[in-house]
C-alpha cells in the first residue's frame, strides 16, 4: 500500500511525475486515435479500433469529433508546460502546487470525457464535464499569472547576466507572464465563440472556410484563436528551452524584450482580426518578426554554449571547423530542440510566408482542397516541432546518458524532420509536378511522413514502456526523480525558501 | 487471397488493358429530380428547390465530350489553338473584393489536348476519344468547357443546391448518396484502390462511369452507388463542377469528391473551389436542365 502511495505521489504531485503523465497521456491518445486516419484507414486498421472499442463515428459530426480531439491534447500539452514553468520560474510552494494541482484535474477531466463524450455516444453530461474540465485548465491559468507577477518585490534579478529592468525586474519572468496572460485572453477570444455554438455558430473547421468571401465575427474569432494559441505554445516552450539551457548575457537581454513586445503584439493583431481583419496580418507579421529574432538569439546563445562546453571538456583551445561541428552535434538532446527552432524556418515559417505572398498568383489557382494540404500540412508540422521539443527535453529530464541519449536523440530529430520535410514537399507538390506525375511523389513522400512518424511514435512507445516497467521497481529511475521532483535549472532570480505568500 | 488478387489483375490487364469495359449504364439517360425540401450541408439546414428539374445520371463521358466537341467545331463554337480547345465567354461582374480575380469577355480555354493522362485527341480536324477511355469521365475540362458543353446543348450546370439535393436525397440525412457508411468496393476513392490505379501503377485515376453498380466484372464484385434519384457515381470518382456563378468571388465550385480524396470529402455536402479555368485529372461534370 506504502508502494502505491510514494508512486502516486510521485505521478501527480513532482514536476518530473506529472510531465511523465501528460506524455504518457498524449502517447495514449496518439496511438489509439492515430489509427483513425491516414494510411491505417486503408490498412483496415481504423474498422477493428472503432469496432474493438465501440467507437461511435458519423460522417455528420467529423468536424465537432476533431476539435474536441485536439482540444483534449492541446491541454495535456499546456499542462505539461505549465508544470515546467512552475519548476523553473521561481514561485512559492503552495502556488505551484496548487496551480499544478488544478491543471491536472482539468486537463485529465476534460481529457476523459471529451473523448467519451465525441467518441463514444453522446452523453451530454460529459459534455458538461469536459467544459469544466477546460475552465479548471483556464483557472489554473489564471492562477499561473498571478504567481509569476513580474513586479513582486521577491523576483529581483541579483545575477545581472539575466535580462533585467533598471529596477531588477526579471524580464524573463515578464515575458512568461506576457505569455500568461495572452494565453488567457486567447483563451476567451475561443470560448465566447463557443458559448454561442448550437446558438448561431455552427461547427467548422477553420480550413474549411479558407475561400469564403464573407466570414463572420464568430468565425474569425476561432480562426484567431486557434492560430493564436499554437503561437503562445510555442513561445512558452521557446521560454522554457532558454531556461534549461540557461539563457543569459547580452543575448538574453536582446531577446527578452523582443519576445515580450512580439508576444504582445502577435496577441494583439491576432485579437484585433475580429474588428480590423484588413490590417490584423500586419501586426501579426510583425510580431512574428520580433519572436523569431528572440528565438535566434537563443538558438544563437545555445549553440555557441554547447561549442564552448564540449570543446572546454575536450580541453581543445583551438578548434577548427570540423571540431567546432563536432562539438555542437555531440548532444543531440541539447542540440535537437534548437535545431527544430532552425527547422521550423523551412517547413512552417518559410512555407508561410511563401504562401503569403504567392497566395492569388500560385495557391488560390490551386483547387482549394490541395491549399487546404498545404495549411493543415503547416500546422501539424509546427505542433509536431514543438511535440518534439517536449520529447527532447523529457529526455534529459529522465537523464538518459551516453549511447541511448545519443540514439534517442537522432532518431527523434532525423525521423521527425524526415517526416515533417516529406510532409512539406507531399503539400508543395503542385509547384514542380504535374497532377498526372505527381504519383511518385506522393507515393515517396507518403512513405516519409509514415517512416518518419511512425519511427518517432515507436521510440515515444519504447520510452513510456520502460517508464511504466521502471514504476513497478522498487529503486526505479522513478525513486530518484521523486527524491529530486524539480527541473535541475539555474533560476534567473533567488529562490525563495520561505512558504509565506 | 493476395495471390488469387494479382492472377485477377493479370487476366484484367489481359483481356481489358485497351479494351472498353461495358458498365451497362446509359450515360446519356438522364433523371428527374422532383421538387420539394431536402436537409442541406452538414448542419442539415432544411432547403427548398421549388421546382423540378432533370440531371444526368452519370458524369459527361470522353465520348459524349468529344461528340459535342465535333458538333461545335463543325459550327465555330470551338476552335483549336496550340492544341488547346478554345471558346468564347463573356465574362463576369467584377466586385473587386479582396482575392477576386477578374474573369474578362474573351476567348478562354475549355480543354488543353497536349496534357499528358488527357484520353481525348484532334487527329484530322477531328475529335476522337481512346476507346478504352470512351465511357470514362471527361475530365482536365475548365468550367468554361463544361459550361459551353451544357450551353450547346440548352442546358446547364447544377447548381450548388440542386446538386446536393439530387445527391442525398429528399428522405434523410445520408452523408453518402448511398447511405451512412463507404466500403472499398462501393465507389472509387483513395481506399478502393480500384483496379485501373493497380494496373497502370496510379496514372489512371478515374473508373468508367456507373462503375460502382453492383455488378461483377470478372470475378471484382462491385455494390451498388446509386443515389435514392438513381444517379451514379455523386460521390467519388471525379469532383463535379457546379454552376453558380457568386458575388465577391471569382472562384467556381465543385461537389463530390474524387478517387484522390478520403472518404470525408465524399460527403455531400463537401465542396472544392478553383478558378474557372483551372482543369484537372480528377474534376468532370454532369449537367441539368429544366423540365419541359
Amino acid at each position: 500500500m506504502q508502494g502505491i502511495k510514494i508512486r502516486l505521489e510521485y505521478i501527480f504531485r513532482s514536476t518530473k511525475g506529472l510531465t511523465f503523465l501528460g506524455i504518457a497521456m498524449i502517447s495514449l491518445i496518439t496511438a489509439v486515435w492515430g489509427t483513425l486516419s491516414g494510411p491505417m484507414v486503408e490498412w483496415g486498421v481504423k474498422d477493428i479500433v472503432v469496432k474493438l472499442l465501440g467507437m461511435e463515428l458519423h460522417a455528420v459530426e467529423r468536424e465537432g469529433r476533431i476539435i474536441m480531439l485536439y482540444h483534449v491534447i492541446a491541454m495535456a500539452v499546456l499542462a505539461i508546460e505549465v508544470y515546467m514553468i512552475t519548476s523553473i520560474v521561481p514561485m512559492k510552494k503552495h502556488q505551484q502546487t496548487t496551480i499544478n494541482a488544478t491543471i491536472t484535474t482539468g486537463y485529465l477531466t476534460a481529457m476523459i470525457f471529451g473523448l467519451w463524450f465525441a467518441y463514444f455516444g453522446h452523453q451530454f453530461v460529459f459534455h458538461g464535464l469536459f467544459l469544466l474540465g477546460q475552465s479548471l485548465v483556464f483557472f489554473s491559468g489564471l492562477l499561473l499569472a498571478a504567481a509569476l507577477w513580474p513586479w513582486n518585490s521577491d523576483y529581483r534579478v541579483t545575477d545581472l547576466e539575466y535580462a533585467h529592468t533598471k529596477s531588477g525586474i526579471d524580464l524573463e519572468r515578464v515575458a512568461f507572464f506576457v505569455m500568461t496572460v495572452a494565453t488567457l485572453g486567447s483563451a476567451i477570444f475561443g470560448a465566447v465563440t463557443g458559448s454561442y455554438w448550437g446558438n448561431g455558430h455552427e461547427t467548422f473547421l477553420a480550413e474549411d472556410l479558407i475561400r469564403e468571401p464573407h466570414k463572420t465575427p464568430l468565425q474569425l474569432a476561432i480562426i484567431g484563436h486557434l492560430h493564436i494559441m499554437l503561437t503562445l505554445i510555442a513561445v512558452a516552450i521557446t521560454l522554457i528551452v532558454g531556461r534549461w539551457l540557461n539563457f543569459k548575457g547580452i543575448l538574453h537581454k536582446i531577446a527578452m524584450p523582443l519576445m515580450i513586445s512580439g508576444t504582445i503584439v502577435i496577441t494583439t493583431g491576432v485579437w484585433s482580426v475580429v474588428p480590423f481583419e484588413p490590417i490584423a496580418h500586419t501586426i501579426i507579421y510583425v510580431g512574428s518578426v520580433l519572436v523569431m529574432l528572440a528565438a535566434l538569439m537563443l538558438v544563437i546563445y545555445g549553440w555557441k554554449t554547447q561549442i564552448r562546453d564540449r570543446l572546454e571538456e575536450q580541453g581543445i583551445q583551438k578548434a577548427s571547423l570540423w571540431q567546432g561541428l563536432k562539438a555542437l552535434l555531440h548532444d543531440p538532446i541539447k542540440f535537437g530542440p534548437l535545431w527544430q527552432m532552425v527547422f521550423m524556418n523551412f517547413t512552417v515559417s518559410g512555407i508561410g510566408i511563401f504562401m503569403a505572398v504567392k497566395l492569388d498568383e500560385i495557391f488560390r489557382v490551386w483547387p482549394a482542397r490541395e491549399e487546404r494540404i498545404a495549411l493543415t500540412g503547416h500546422w501539424h508540422i509546427l505542433s509536431g516541432i514543438i511535440a518534439t521539443i517536449i520529447l527532447l527535453y523529457y529526455v534529459d529530464i529522465v537523464g538518459f546518458k551516453g549511447k541511448i541519449r545519443q540514439w534517442f536523440g537522432w532518431i527523434v530529430i532525423v525521423c521527425s524532420d524526415i517526416a515533417f520535410a516529406s510532409v512539406t514537399v507531399f503539400s508543395m507538390k503542385r509547384l514542380f509536378t504535374t497532377e498526372y506525375g505527381q504519383q511518385t511523389v506522393v507515393n515517396w513522400t507518403m512513405i516519409g511522413a509514415d517512416f518518419g512518424l511512425a519511427s518517432v511514435l515507436v521510440i515515444l512507445a519504447m520510452l513510456m514502456i520502460w517508464k511504466l516497467y521502471d514504476l513497478f521497481t522498487k529503486r526505479g529511475v522513478w525513486s530518484k526523480e521523486f527524491a529530486n521532483p524539480e527541473l535541475d535549472v539555474e533560476k534567473t532570480t533567488p529562490v525563495i525558501s520561505s512558504n509565506k505568500s | 487471397m493476395m495471390k488469387k488478387h494479382i492472377i485477377f489483375l493479370i487476366l484484367f490487364a489481359l483481356v481489358f488493358g485497351q479494351t472498353k469495359i461495358e458498365t451497362g449504364v446509359d450515360p446519356d439517360e438522364w433523371v428527374l429530380i422532383p421538387a420539394g425540401e431536402y436537409l442541406r450541408g452538414m448542419h442539415e439546414h432544411v432547403t427548398d428547390v421549388s421546382y423540378d428539374f432533370e440531371i444526368m445520371v452519370t458524369d459527361v463521358t470522353n465520348e459524349q465530350y468529344v461528340r459535342y466537341l465535333n458538333e461545335a467545331h463543325a459550327k465555330g463554337k470551338v476552335k483549336v489553338i496550340d492544341n488547346k480547345v478554345m471558346g468564347f465567354y463573356p465574362g463576369d461582374s467584377f466586385d473587386g473584393h479582396k482575392h477576386e480575380e477578374k474573369v474578362e469577355v474573351g476567348d478562354k480555354l475549355h480543354v488543353p489536348l497536349s496534357e499528358p493522362g488527357i484520353h481525348i485527341e484532334f487527329v484530322n480536324s477531328t475529335f476522337v476519344a481512346e476507346p478504352a477511355y470512351e465511357n470514362h469521365p471527361m475530365v482536365f475540362i475548365t468550367w468554361f468547357g463544361a459550361k459551353a458543353y451544357a450551353d450547346f446543348y440548352g442546358w446547364r450546370l447544377p447548381t450548388e443546391i440542386e446538386w446536393e439535393k439530387a445527391a442525398r436525397g429528399s428522405e434523410d440525412n445520408r452523408p453518402y448518396p448511398w447511405g451512412y457508411e463507404i466500403e472499398r468496393n462501393r465507389t472509387n476513392y483513395v481506399s478502393s484502390h480500384n483496379l485501373f490505379e493497380k494496373l497502370f501503377k496510379g496514372a489512371i485515376g478515374t473508373t468508367p462511369v456507373g462503375f460502382y453498380n453492383g455488378k461483377t466484372y470478372d470475378g471484382y464484385q462491385t455494390l451498388d452507388n446509386q443515389s435514392t434519384y438513381g444517379l451514379y457515381d455523386m460521390a467519388g470518382n471525379v469532383w463535379q463542377w457546379t454552376g453558380d456563378n457568386y458575388p465577391d468571388v471569382h472562384y467556381r465550385y465543385m461537389r463530390g469528391g474524387s478517387h484522390t480524396n478520403y472518404e470525408y470529402n465524399l460527403n455531400v455536402w463537401r465542396r472544392n473551389s478553383a478558378g474557372p479555368d483551372y482543369y484537372g485529372m480528377y474534376v468532370g461534370f454532369r449537367c441539368a436542365r429544366d423540365v419541359r
